[in-house]
């Protein structure tokens, strides 16, 4: 089937504002986003630049903007994309945009290094493994599927309005720790989500629920999160 | 001019084998990694079903056991001192990855949980035994997320997003590295006294591919311009379930859980090509078997694939067949698998616990690249003459543990077993070596390569030269080989090498060309495709990975040996390191 693609360019060395690149690609409905992009620069328009890796759904490096809505553009297919013969990507929104639908990533990753993302756990190990029952493991698994792509984050109006908000990525990140009964760092991480940037700019939009491509529970997990604020508990 | 960093070790890539190196490297020397991705992109996160280590958890296990089913997967052709290395230590590799915060499945007892994969067994028994840790299928994605989590603890100094394009060797010693930084385009010159490659795979030279675009083999491709060998490399892993047409892995782990192969005719065929370990034959033997299926006419529908089956009532009349009293249902396969019943539900959109699944076999992995020692420092000729400075790890090294053959899960307890020996070793040489002089112009070689690149007016697009450089390697090197294929291939290979030479680009700027980058990318895979060809079109025989048909017998008497393949064709050949298992007729 014949797509049009409407596709927001911008080139910093070239262009003083974004505009709007248009294609018409020859597609199978069963193809991904990310095919019909590759077909764009390999085919048609060389310049056009997007980042992408693995092409399904494991990486995390090709969220876009697909018809108004985040998403990873190798883990939607044609058929779910296209609405009246039109498909139209833009860059995901409230990171500077470096050129095409590259955005700098780096404010993104700044807000997920304070949250410090690693056991902390000071005692020594024995020579095997940490006991950890298959219950106390589950707590915290809906958290481990983030592949930090930023779908979640850069669709949240909190983050939209100031982007000193840690973010959802970061407080699942966090969420991950807190919640693993190896880890003992809850104290330090939680500190960090009760600052002003920290959870409570959480408004409960449920946006990153809603288009996380690994399907994480966000808006729950940051509500636990909450919880743990607000009794001083975490279970 | 070239913006100019020294750091005592360098490390390549940022998957699980550089990830691992730096953190240890780091421990002592000043290091950083130099990664064209993200780290967290890195192709370690896309593995799925496990990673093997003999803990007996489950049942009992010895690290002894799963080196010979290393050497046998490997068809012999494994270096069996690395292999010993590869399996004793992958028990405190694991250890160490638990106390580094991973997040194992467990046991009701709160261990690390194991599971079946394929060619992993009780010596004694002969049958499969529960050896793979893992975490649901997405192993490989914890194994990378907690290895970048220890790297940011560790405050390992990062350059992402810089993409390598040349290597600076002097008088056979390695002082650095020459990248472009994707964002700027600027050239930056890195010094150091040890370097580390760990680039991962080239698998994008075929089309049917578990590989993400970014495997281009940009590591090896630089090694070989730079005078170096690449080592057997026509052992190349053709995984058996790849989603049809589309390449995408559905783990081994689908079938350590039960699930069988199917054809046409709905008979569990691997029944009838490896009696003992069926579905969990290696990973060379069951690709062969599908399509000698195919070719018989029992390929679906008489098609290129076969089905997958994990529809649990299928699995337990398979295990009842088999006098195995386990059972499982959708909620349980949904647990351990939830991944890849995603991405069947995602590409395919059919539900495998109610549908069989359509695979074919798809290009996974490279059992050969950059000869090393066991101390991952890269050899130089058949003779072990090492590269001072110079360091390999992870799918990209040829040890040699897979031999002719991978084994699943080994690729993840390589990275972090020589991942972690080479860091060391990196530290270790860097605390008593002095940075050796590099010249001004170290960069310039690269920087005209470039330019020729952004600046060529010729009549060819990459993106088509790679297309059909894909389709050759498909038809003509892949699970069956023949002489008139290979030649074939190398003919076509030659021809568009020449078409390579004409080619332009569209993107002429410098910031985020990835024009630019992948027309340079293209440029590695042609040059590892040739060495690829020339290679397997050299063994004559089968073994493992490499299946001749018109040479289908293993030839221990000539060809128990690693083949080594120079840049200008030339061929040189080194003995295997036989230990305690002499080579016998492998059967599963």
């Amino acid at each position: 089937m014949k797509v049009h693609f409407k596709i927001k360019r911008f080139n910093p060395e070239k262009d003083k504002k974004p505009y709007w690149g248009e294609y018409d690609v020859e597609a199978d409905e069963s193809d991904r986003v990310l095919d019909a992009l590759q077909t764009v620069k390999w085919d048609i328009d060389g310049t056009l630049n997007f980042r992408r890796s693995c092409a399904h759904g494991i990486c995390g490096s090709d969220a876009m903007r697909i018809n108004g809505r985040n998403a990873l553009a190798c883990k939607l297919l044609i058929r779910d994309a296209v609405q009246g013969g039109k498909i139209t990507i833009e860059p995901i929104l409230g990171l500077p945009v470096i050129k095409d639908l590259i955005v700098d990533m780096e404010p993104f990753f700044a807000h997920y290094r304070t949250v410090m993302p690693f056991l902390i756990n000071n005692t020594t190990p024995g020579e095997r493994e940490r006991l950890q029952s298959p219950e106390d493991r589950e707590r915290y698994d809906d958290s481990t599927k983030c592949i930090l792509c930023a779908c979640c984050t850069t669709s949240c109006p909190s983050f939209w309005a100031r982007g000193d908000y840690v973010g959802p990525a970061a407080i699942v990140q966090a969420h991950r720790f807190i919640f693993d009964s190896r880890d003992q760092g809850a104290a330090e991480r939680l500190k960090v989500l009760g600052e002003p940037d920290g959870v409570w700019r959480c408004r409960t939009v449920f946006n990153c629920t809603d288009v996380c491509p690994r399907d994480i529970q966000v808006t729950r997990v940051i509500g636990e999160v909450k919880a743990a604020l607000i009794t001083g508990k975490i279970d | 001019m070239a913006q100019y960093h020294q750091f005592d070790a360098l490390v390549v890539g940022a998957g699980g084998a550089g990830l691992m190196a730096a953190l240890y490297a780091s421990k002592s020397v000043n290091t950083a990694v130099i990664s064209k991705l993200y780290p967290t992109r890195s192709h370690t996160g896309a593995a799925q079903g496990g990673i093997s280590a003999a803990l007996g958890n489950m049942e009992q296990d010895k690290w002894e056991w799963h080196a010979y089913d290393t050497v046998k997967g490997g068809d012999f052709l494994s270096d069996q001192d690395a292999v010993d290395i590869l399996c004793k230590e992958a028990v405190e590799a694991v250890i160490d990855l638990e106390h580094m915060g991973l997040p194992f499945d467990r046991t009701p007892e709160g261990k690390i949980s194991q599971r079946r994969f394929g060619g992993h067994s009780n010596n004694e028994t002969k049958q499969p035994v529960q050896r793979a840790c893992h975490a649901a299928d997405r192993t490989g994605h914890m194994i990378l997320q907690t290895l970048y989590q220890q790297c940011i603890k560790n405050n390992v100094r990062f350059f992402d997003e810089f993409q390598v394009v040349d290597m600076i060797v002097v008088d056979g010693t390695c002082r650095g590295v020459v990248a472009v930084e994707l964002k700027t385009g600027e050239i930056h010159v890195f010094h150091t006294k040890a370097l580390m490659l760990a680039t991962g795979g080239f698998g994008k030279m075929w089309k049917i591919s578990s590989n993400a675009h970014s495997l281009t083999g940009d590591g090896p491709a630089i090694a070989l311009r730079k005078g170096l060998p690449l080592q057997d490399m026509e052992f190349y892993q053709f995984h058996p379930t790849g989603i049809y047409k589309m390449g995408i892995l559905l783990s081994e782990a689908a079938r350590g859980e039960g699930a069988i192969f199917i054809n046409d005719k709905g008979e569990r065929f691997m029944e009838r090509y490896a009696p003992t370990m069926k579905d969990l034959a290696s990973r060379d033997v069951c690709s062969r078997s599908i399509y000698k299926e195919v070719r018989a006419g029992n390929g679906i529908g008489g098609k290129d694939y076969v089905y997958l089956d994990f529809r649990p009532e299928r699995i337990n009349r398979f295990f009842e067949n088999d006098g195995n009293p386990r059972r499982v249902d959708a909620e349980y396969i949904e647990k351990r698998l939830p991944d890849i019943i995603e991405f069947v539900r995602v590409y395919m959109g059919i539900d495998p616990i109610t549908e069989p699944v359509p695979v074919q076999p798809t290009a996974h992995y490279a059992m050969g690249g950059i000869p090393t020692d066991l101390n991952a420092r890269v050899l130089s000729d058949e003779n072990g003459t090492v590269v001072q400075g110079l360091y390999a790890a992870g799918e990209v090294a040829c040890v040699s543990v897979h031999g002719a053959n991978r084994l699943g899960t080994n690729s993840l307890v390589d990275l972090i077993v020589f991942g972690r020996r080479g860091g060391k070793q990196m530290a270790e040489f860097a605390k008593q070596a002095v940075f050796l002089p590099i010249s001004q112009d170290e960069h310039s070689p690269a920087e005209v390569i470039l330019n020729g690149i952004r600046n060529g007016a010729g009549k060819e697009r990459p993106g088509q030269i790679r297309k059909e450089l894909q389709l050759h390697m498909d038809e003509h090197v892949s699970v069956f080989r023949t002489k008139q294929g290979l030649e074939t291939a190398l003919e076509e290979i030659h021809e568009l090498k020449e078409r390579y030479k004409q080619i332009h680009i569209d993107d002429k700027g410098a910031q985020w060309n990835t024009d630019l980058m992948e027309a340079w990318e293209l440029g590695c895979l042609l040059d590892l495709a040739e060495v690829t060809a020339i290679s397997a079109l050299a063994r004559q025989e089968s073994r493992g990975g490499h299946y001749r048909e018109d040479f289908p017998d293993r030839d221990d008497k000539i060809f128990l040996k690693h083949t080594n393949v120079w840049n200008d064709n030339r061929l040189a050949y080194k003995p295997v390191h036989i230990g305690r298992y002499q080579p016998t007729e492998r059967k599963y």
